[in-house]
């Protein structure tokens, strides 16, 4: 359904992303992990059209799509949230998701009542005349996400919708993600909540400065020496093992 | 649009439809003609900087482009006012799209975009006043010939009664856009442009359509202008006092609602026609006036006077809410 293909890109000197390779197929939870400024933002930002790749091809259903504005991926079922929320603060919960929801429903009544739908599914039901402003971080997470779901996408991009969230209500959004995926919306998520990544997602991939290092079930993908050394350093998984032996 | 969308506009536009019938006084009438003149351009400011949040300071662009092609297409060649007034129209909203093109397509935001327009402004004036086409700095005078198959009354009861019907099609246009797909995706733009592209919302086609649909209401003011006045020149027509004008009303009335361009006309000149009655010896009151409204607007008001007087109704209603919550309880 996605096919990144050797995808970079060049912030002057630096090499945010390095000709990163990722196949999505329909269906299903991939997480998209890796320490902080490994570029996944960027590659999420090159998927959905924010920025554009200095080099390397994306591919959506056949269809490439490297050169097209955001709006058009929208268009063709590309769903994206911000890891810094966006709302549009001077409107209610409810005007700023019907927003999303007029990209397929033209008439003010269907989009209105889609856009309820959707609150109601993401657990902002009690909040849909509240203005967005005021939401709590956790609120605004979920608004961002129910904006999102509103455009109908075929393929979801969640940049790190469980940051900044308490335990509980990390434990209620999981389901909610889980049945987005249920209703066969594809999901590509970016997380650092390690504990979500395993419960969620059936395949990571993992990007470290720039360069996709591994890929694989999330157990196998953590027992990885390479993915061990990127997030804890050169000779990390050395030092474990032994720490491991020792302790056995 | 439903019902409780129309009636308040409905309302307003029969009772001010009224007005010549107990006022015929030829002083006030030309007074809310021209407040109604300067209220619809301000309307169409309010639709790009209200809703849209592409705040120009140069809507006499637009203004002068509609006094300017009407007046010249009937000198020059004898176009009938009426034909006059739906072309200046059109090149309104043409010289909007133009502008917007080039600056919304290379990105222009917040204060770049003001001056931009500032500059296409200044521009199209100096070249009014240098050309002889326009007439240069003698400007243009519209043959006086009283028909109405001229757009001339002799009776400025017409003329008002026609002005307000375009300020009532205008309000009726932005109530429009206010329950459209259209206006909220151009409210989206205005609050955050990438998580409305990110929602499908193609930024540029949105701004353009707000620009265009702006550049073409307001010149349709200038064009009535022209054609009330019978004379314009680049000084008038394509002024930077009309660029401040078409934005001051909103901002005082209320940006970005459908009644704040017109609340803010009538405040506005109103206080100063009352400033000139106490005060009128002293050249330019009128203009201190605007000045000290603006500075009020913006110290205590917002969201302009029906931003204000929304606040007001709100506290009221806490207020009744709280007061019986305390008549309940002394109940039980």
């Amino acid at each position: 359904m996605l096919a990144v293909d050797g995808v970079s890109k060049r912030f002057g000197g630096l090499m945010a992303v390095d000709s990163a390779t990722l196949s999505l197929e329909p269906g299903g939870i991939i997480g998209l992990i890796g320490p902080n400024g490994a570029g996944k933002t960027t590659l999420f930002s090159m998927i959905s059209g924010f920025i554009a790749p200095t080099d390397g091809r994306i591919r959506f259903e056949g269809t490439d799509i490297t050169a097209e504005e955001p709006h058009r991926r929208a268009e063709r079922g590309i769903g994206r949230t911000f890891q810094i929320v966006q709302p549009f603060a001077g409107l209610t919960v409810c005007e700023n998701i019907a927003v999303g929801a007029y990209l397929r429903h033209a008439k003010r009544a269907d989009a209105i009542a889609k856009a309820r739908e959707v609150a109601r599914r993401v657990g902002l039901g009690p909040e849909l005349d509240r203005p967005a402003g005021g939401l709590t971080v956790a609120g605004r997470k979920r608004l961002e996400l129910a904006r999102a779901l509103a455009t109908e996408p075929k393929l979801l991009l969640l940049d790190e919708v469980l940051a900044g969230l308490n335990p509980s209500e990390i434990r209620d959004i999981i389901p909610v993600i889980r049945g987005i995926r249920d209703e066969g919306v594809t999901i590509l998520m970016i997380e650092h909540v390690m504990q979500a990544v395993m419960n969620l997602c059936e395949r990571v991939y993992v990007l470290a400065q720039g360069r996709m290092i591994a890929e694989g079930p999330p157990a196998a993908v953590c027992a990885d020496a390479r993915v061990i050394e990127a997030y804890l350093g050169h000779g990390a998984a050395a030092r474990l093992k032994a720490e491991g032996a020792a302790h056995g | 649009m439903t019902a409780r969308d129309l009636i308040p506009i409905a309302v307003l536009t029969i009772l001010a439809a009224l007005l010549p019938l107990v006022v015929t006084s030829s002083t006030v009438l030309n007074f809310l003609v021209f407040t109604l003149i300067v209220s619809l351009g301000a309307q169409g400011w309010n639709i790009l900087g209200g809703f849209g949040g592409q705040f120009s300071f140069g809507h006499a662009a637009f203004f002068g482009t509609g006094a300017y092609v009407t007046a010249i297409l009937q000198l020059r060649y004898g176009v009938n006012a009426w034909a006059g007034l739906a072309l200046a129209t059109a090149a309104g909203a043409l010289v909007g799209w133009v502008i917007g093109f080039l600056s919304f397509r290379s990105g222009l935001r917040g204060s770049y975009f003001a001056l931009v327009t500032l500059a296409f402004a200044e521009v199209f004036r100096i070249l009014a006043n240098a050309a002889s086409f326009t007439g240069g700095a003698a400007g243009l005078l519209i043959k006086l010939d009283v028909r109405p198959a001229n757009l001339q009354f002799d009776d400025r009861a017409v003329f008002y009664w026609l002005v307000l019907a375009f300020v009532a099609a205008t309000l009726l246009l932005t109530r429009w856009i206010q329950r459209s797909r259209f206006g909220a995706q151009l409210v989206a733009v205005r609050e955050n442009e990438d998580a409305a592209k990110a929602l499908g919302v193609d930024s540029l086609k949105v701004k353009l359509r707000a620009i265009a649909l702006s550049g073409g209401v307001t010149a349709l003011s200038g064009c009535l202008y022209a054609q009330y006045f019978l004379y314009i020149d680049a000084n008038i027509a394509y002024g930077s006092w009309i660029s401040v004008e078409l934005l001051l009303a909103p901002i005082i009335g209320g940006v970005g609602t459908v009644f704040g361009p017109v609340v803010g006309a009538l405040t506005l000149h109103g206080l100063g026609e009352v400033a000139k009655q106490f005060a009128g010896r002293i050249p330019g009151i009128d203009l201190i006036v605007f000045g000290g409204v603006l500075v009020l607007a913006v110290a205590f008001a917002r969201g302009g006077i029906l931003g204000l007087l929304e606040r007001l109704r709100d506290r009221g209603r806490g207020m009744v809410a709280r007061g019986t919550k305390e008549v309940s309880h002394a109940g039980r």
